[in-house]
């Protein structure tokens, strides 16, 4: 579970979270939707301490992270998360970048780190790929890799920021779908997303952020149907 | 013109025996020095206020002043600043690897730099310790971008290793010189130390290229 109080960050002058409270519950799936610049990646990046909040507290499963004596590193291992531009290691094959973390953090065996990114490569469809180096795969495929690199860690909560705006039209949904099939499994998850209609199928609240303030928070139906602020009925029509 | 090899034929495997002085001189100090600037570099990325301001100073003062002069100090003031009788051999293992270990960190530096944010990011969202995440993430990537700079830094030290012969130790040069002595010839016995220079050079760039190669094997 995910706990956000009061969050403010700012850049140098720039503020660009002004004070952001809100909670994701255990197996929840938020959709954080917004302008570019609203700040929704920085509120994402906050979560797992990426960003370090100019103020607030953020609590995850209990524990709070920005607490200055947290062991930040352990509470992390509680969180995966996905980028944008995928960010594997290039000097590994995809198997090691998924074994690499189990092995070197979590203490596994090579066996058994191997087994569990096996059955993690099968889930996300590139079994075949185990042994190929990244660049050898499309912006999809290392997408998938790099959830399935995520979910080797065993999260409890999984961020995902911007994760099919780097990829070609066709294959933001082979990312989708998996993501869609993570949903099912009652993973804890918030999405920084521009796919309308996935958050709308996909999310069971939406966090709709803009100029660094919360401005709504509804179910989809809700937020699709009816949006009760001006700035997300203007933001609507213009995405849709 | 006057040119006799014949002459010299005799000496040619004793300027030979050279090769192994120059090729341990810069082995070992090209890998002392990666190690010692690998150290500097990681210093000089880090917060660690002091210890950061010294590296920067240190490889101002390395790059600062000529080798030659550093090898002097390390040989000839060593004794008598600390009574220990300092080995030629020592002496230019120490010196070339400081001296090295300057040129070395400002470009390990600039690899690490060049290594994409991501990386970083990607690392410690997986829990990766920042040591960990350095030698295993990190260095691999930054030194891949700098092989060739540290290719050129190796055939770099090679050459300079000639300056041992200033102390007394029996390199290529050195040797060269002792036969120069003895049959009061110039040209025959510099040209062959030339060649072997040259010779050792030129694998050394075909070793890189190798190696190089293999590294890009991810690309």
């Amino acid at each position: 579970m995910i706990k956000v109080d009061q969050i403010t960050k700012s850049f140098g002058q720039l503020q660009v979270l002004k004070g952001i409270s809100t909670q994701i519950g255990k197996g929840e799936v938020v959709a954080i939707i917004g302008p570019s610049g609203s700040g929704k990646s920085t509120l994402l990046r906050c979560i797992n301490l990426m960003e370090e909040p100019t103020s607030g507290s953020i609590f995850i499963n209990g524990q709070e992270i920005t607490d200055p004596k947290a062991n930040v590193m352990k509470i992390r291992q509680q969180i995966g998360m996905v980028f944008q531009h995928f960010h594997l290691f290039p000097h590994m094959t995809v198997l090691n970048n998924l074994t690499y973390a189990p092995i070197k953090v979590k203490g596994l065996s090579k066996s058994e780190a191997e087994k569990k990114a096996k059955e993690l490569l099968e889930r996300v469809g590139l079994a075949d790929k185990a042994d190929a180096y990244p660049s050898r795969l499309s912006g999809g495929q290392k997408q998938r890799v790099a959830i399935a690199r995520s979910l080797v860690m065993e999260p409890d909560i999984m961020l995902f920021d911007e994760p099919t705006s780097a990829l070609d039209p066709e294959m933001v949904k082979e990312v989708l779908e998996v993501m869609k099939g993570l949903a099912h499994t009652g993973m804890t998850m918030a999405i920084v997303t521009h796919e309308m209609r996935f958050a709308e199928e996909v999310a069971d609240r939406i966090l709709f952020i803009d100029a660094g303030r919360l401005v709504e928070e509804a179910s989809p139906a809700e937020f699709f149907m009816r949006p009760t602020s001006e700035r997300a009925k203007q933001f609507l029509e213009k995405v849709r | 013109m006057d040119l006799d090899f014949a002459q010299i034929v005799p000496y040619i495997p004793f300027i030979f025996e050279g090769i192994k002085v120059t090729l341990l001189v810069t082995l070992i100090s090209v890998v002392l020095g990666f190690i010692w600037g690998s150290i500097l570099a990681l210093i000089k990325i880090s917060k660690l206020g002091p210890l950061n301001w010294f590296a920067v100073a240190y490889t101002s003062v390395f790059r600062g002043t000529p080798l030659i002069l550093q090898l002097s100090f390390v040989y000839f003031a060593t004794p008598q600043l600390t009574g220990y009788i300092i080995s030629a051999f020592e002496a230019a293992i120490i010196t070339f690897t400081l001296n090295s270990g300057a040129y070395i960190s400002e470009t390990i530096r600039g690899g690490i730099m060049a290594v994409d944010k991501g990386q970083w990011e990607a690392a410690k969202a997986l829990g990766v310790p920042y040591r960990r995440m350095m030698f295993d993430i990190i260095l691999p990537q930054g030194v891949k971008h700098i092989l060739p700079a540290l290719v050129n830094e190796t055939i770099a030290l090679l050459k300079e290793s000639a300056l041992v012969s200033t102390i007394g130790l029996a390199d290529i040069l050195k040797n060269s010189n002792v036969v120069v002595g003895t049959t009061y010839r110039y040209f025959e016995p510099f040209l062959i130390a030339g060649m072997i220079y040259y010779v050792m050079v030129m694998i050394l760039t075909w070793v890189a290229r190798g190696v190089e190669r293999r590294m890009r094997r991810s690309d």
